[in-house]
């Protein structure tokens, strides 16, 4: 720690090489704690702490129905705690572009998502209104819907009475704290009961059910208990962690992960170069001062120190004001989005992971020009050699 | 304070420079190059300026880490950026290829995709008897009523599970693509459990040979067949839809497309739909439809692509900088002499900006091949409109390796220019005096 005025002094002897350095790795680091937001976002959807529901869907097609008599038995097999079912609407509020999901649920649906915060007068008054609605706190804020309001959404699937229109009251706003999951307040939800009343098509189907797990229930043979009841019938369920369905479904997207990966690996190995480029230019303007350090006294140890954390500061200083910029930046995205995209803040995650790297780079950079730097001989270093 | 606005000045002009450089097209970049190398042939400042970018060019390799460092932060931004647009323009583009203006396509009112949409039967023969739809040799219109299930195959890639589109045609489907060619085996047989699949499917999803039994809706189905269209369609699985309804329990149609009979057909056929009260449909020519699916996602890569690429060339632009201010302060004693011996200020400054031109250009070559070589043709799929893959293949057209250049010679300029500008000004006898 003494010897930080020395290492400072080193990086403001050429200011205006510090200062575009330290620029390149900001932007490097910025674009780091963008995409990683991106990656998060993408990739935690349902990966709530705590909650182990597990997802019954079709195992023939993501669209199939499923018989709403399944219900009682899914609720009769061993370890299952709870049951709720669901089915997608694809309801559309004025214009395709508004998208956003709505499907029609069971009424104890929101027993399993605890995370979902609803106001237990707003949950009343939706249970008692056969067509209230709850949605989002961010879809309520995108539209301006207030607790009251009447929602017209015009179907795509399902017409009611010869119609595209439907219409709901809203009667509750719920809101999800854990920033990762903000995505779900972008949800309208409604009763199964309503829709499977009004629309011509279908009758007593349901989409996907979610089994809530007794704890320390076998999960594994719960599953396989469950898929059993529906085996060699026209309606064959596949039963698996609600986890590993929304990753399974976000990964058809893009990988995602993968592509992050790419660029940032892109991103760093010019960043390297380009510091490391940087670090040799200094040590090597520096050598005779350097020489001088070591005649009064420094040993080779501490002059190797010194160079490898000026590096490390380097990098750790741009990285982290890379940072900084991307988590001011990330917010000020998803409010320009209208709130159609939820980017999570930076993560602890993600910082720690970014300080890993940091450290790594600037060691990295910094090992070849110390190693010079210890072995400096005095006579040759002074004697311009 | 005058240091002050001159600097400033440089910086407004450069922007407006850039501008025009993103906005201009190709022959006003030929002209202007035309136009820089006859100024250096033919004139004498451009003469001395081609002398003192000489010195330069050949003292590059004495500097190679420095422009190393600008060849590959431009290789890496002109790299990102031409891979991601690059995706971007190969989803688009096989989309668009499915459609065509001559044939349209019917779907149930407010339905927007064949997923939501419903035709049922006796829709049917009523749609085939409406004005504006072509007539096949023998006869009978140009139309095949098509049912499409969404089933569950494993990828190839990671053994995950993916929606596959198994689209069920009617007989005129054939003549109404005529991009799909057979490339192995046979058409199904119509009322046969017999599969067709398209080339992109068997790349991608597993199990899917010619000869293979395949188990869906609990039933066993044999491909007979691979065709190619390079477009959407060569994602999904065929079979008769007469046979894919009763396995899937349907007993209606989702959507209807139509050989549209000359230039008229569409207004006619559209004129005869509003007019038939039994036919709530909406109808679409195929490119049109198609198109719409690819517009989002295409717009969000080239949104994505371009923030990326503009915050890796920020970074860049620092590296360049770094490096040719660099380059000037280590060759500053051969500037102040070339100065002294009577080169002015624009050879000098076009000598700076030259150098770090050619390691742009060479940066962009570099990352624009690396594209090139790395994607063009890289087959990969997404979730399409239909809750569906979608295979499709990245695309590296020429315009796209041009627009990655233009990156690549924007970053050198702005890199350059400031580097340059301080050549021009080093006072000569300080320069000469120091080292």
């Amino acid at each position: 720690m003494k010897y930080l005025h020395l290492i400072w002094a080193a990086l403001a002897r050429s200011k205006t090489r510090t200062l575009l350095t330290l620029l390149s790795v900001t932007a490097a680091f910025l674009l780091f704690g963008m995409l990683d937001s991106v990656r998060v976002a993408f990739n935690s959807g349902g990966d709530v702490a705590g909650a182990n529901r597990m997802v019954t869907m079709s195992r023939l097609s993501i669209t199939q129905m499923l018989p709403y008599s399944l219900t009682e038995q899914i609720r009769a097999v061993p370890g299952v705690k709870q049951a709720a079912f669901a089915a997608w609407f694809g309801g559309i509020y004025r214009d395709p572009k508004n998208f956003f999901a709505n499907f029609s649920v069971s009424p104890d649906y929101l027993d399993l998502y605890p995370e979902f915060k609803l106001p237990p007068a707003q949950k009343q008054a939706w249970l008692d209104d056969r067509r209230g609605a709850i949605v989002g706190a961010s879809l309520a804020k995108r539209h301006g819907w207030k607790v009251g309001d009447t929602i017209p959404l015009q179907a795509t699937i399902f017409p009611t009475h010869g119609s595209n229109d439907w219409q709901f009251t809203l009667r509750g706003i719920y809101t999800v704290d854990d920033p990762r999951q903000k995505a779900q307040e972008n949800v309208l939800f409604f009763h199964w009961k309503y829709f499977d009343e009004a629309n011509d098509y279908v009758k007593g189907r349901v989409g996907w059910f979610i089994v809530q797990p007794a704890k320390g229930a076998a999960t594994d043979r719960m599953a396989h208990a469950i898929d059993r009841l529906s085996e060699n019938s026209d309606h064959e369920t596949r039963t698996q962690s609600e986890q590993a369905f929304n990753q399974a479904f976000a990964k058809q997207f893009a990988d995602i992960g993968l592509i992050v990966t790419a660029i940032m690996g892109a991103v760093f190995f010019t960043l390297l170069l380009l510091t490391g480029n940087t670090m040799a230019q200094a040590v090597r303007e520096r050598i005779p001062e350097l020489a001088v350090l070591k005649t009064i006294g420094f040993s080779d140890r501490s002059v190797l120190w010194l160079v490898l954390a000026e590096s490390v500061l380097l990098v750790v200083l741009g990285g982290m004001t890379g940072l900084l910029l991307a988590s001011a930046i990330v917010p000020m995205v998803s409010a320009a989005s209208g709130g159609m995209i939820q980017l999570p803040g930076l993560l602890a995650q993600t910082w720690l992971t970014g300080l890993a790297l940091m450290l790594a780079i600037g060691a990295c950079v910094g090992l070849l020009p110390a190693l010079r730097g210890m072995r400096l001989n005095i006579v040759d270093a002074l004697a311009g050699r | 304070m005058k240091r002050f606005f001159s600097g400033l000045f440089t910086v407004l002009l450069l922007a407006l420079g850039l501008a025009a450089w993103i906005w201009l097209p190709w022959p006003g970049v030929l002209a202007l190059v035309v136009a820089i190398t006859l100024w250096l042939l033919l004139t004498r400042s451009g003469r001395l300026a081609r002398e003192a970018a000489k010195i330069g060019i050949a003292s590059l390799p004495q500097r190679w880490g420095a422009s190393l460092v600008i060849v590959v932060g431009i290789a890496g931004v002109v790299g990102v950026l031409v891979a991601m647009l690059a995706m971007g323009e190969g989803f688009k583009a096989t989309l668009n290829q499915t459609g065509s203006d001559d044939t349209a396509i019917l779907l149930r009112a407010g339905s927007q995709a064949e997923t939501n949409s419903v035709i049922t039967r006796d829709q049917v023969p009523l749609i085939g008897a409406l004005p504006g739809i072509a007539k096949g040799a023998d006869g009978r219109p140009l139309a095949s009523p098509e049912l499409s299930q969404v089933v569950n195959l494993v990828s190839k890639k990671d053994g995950s599970d993916v929606n596959v589109q198994f689209r069920g045609v009617g007989p005129s489907a054939w003549a109404l693509r005529p991009q799909l060619k057979l490339v192995q085996g046979r058409k199904f047989t119509p009322g046969l459990r017999e599969i067709v699949i398209g080339r992109g499917a068997q790349q991608q999803f597993r199990d899917l040979d010619v000869g293979k039994q395949l188990k869906l809706a609990n039933q066993q189905w044999t491909v007979v067949g691979v065709f190619e269209a390079k477009d959407s369609h060569d994602s999904e699985l065929w079979t008769d839809a007469d046979v894919l309804g009763p396995a899937y329990q349907r007993g209606a149609y989702q959507s209807m497309t139509v050989k549209l009979a000359g230039k008229t057909g569409f207004k006619q056929l559209k004129a005869a739909l509003a007019a038939d009260p039994r036919l709530k449909l909406d109808i679409d020519t195929t490119r049109t439809y198609y198109g719409k699916q690819s517009a989002g996602l295409t717009k969000l890569i080239t949104i994505l692509g371009s923030v990326i690429g503009t915050i890796m060339a920020i970074g860049a632009v620092f590296g360049a900088l770094n490096s040719m201010y660099a380059a000037v302060a280590g060759r500053a004693r051969e500037i102040a002499t070339l100065r002294a011996l009577g080169f002015r200020g624009l050879p000098v400054v076009t000598a700076v900006m030259l150098e770090t031109l050619l390691l742009a250009l060479l940066g962009g070559l570099v990352g624009a091949t690396i594209a090139w070589l790395g994607f063009n043709g890289h087959t990969v799929s997404t979730l399409g409109n239909n809750f569906s893959q979608v295979v499709f293949q990245f695309r590296v057209s020429p315009e796209l390796l041009w627009t990655g250049l233009k990156w690549a010679l924007g970053i050198g300029l702005v890199g350059g220019l400031f580097p340059a500008l301080r050549a021009a000004r080093l006072p000569v006898t300080e320069a000469l005096r120091a080292a």
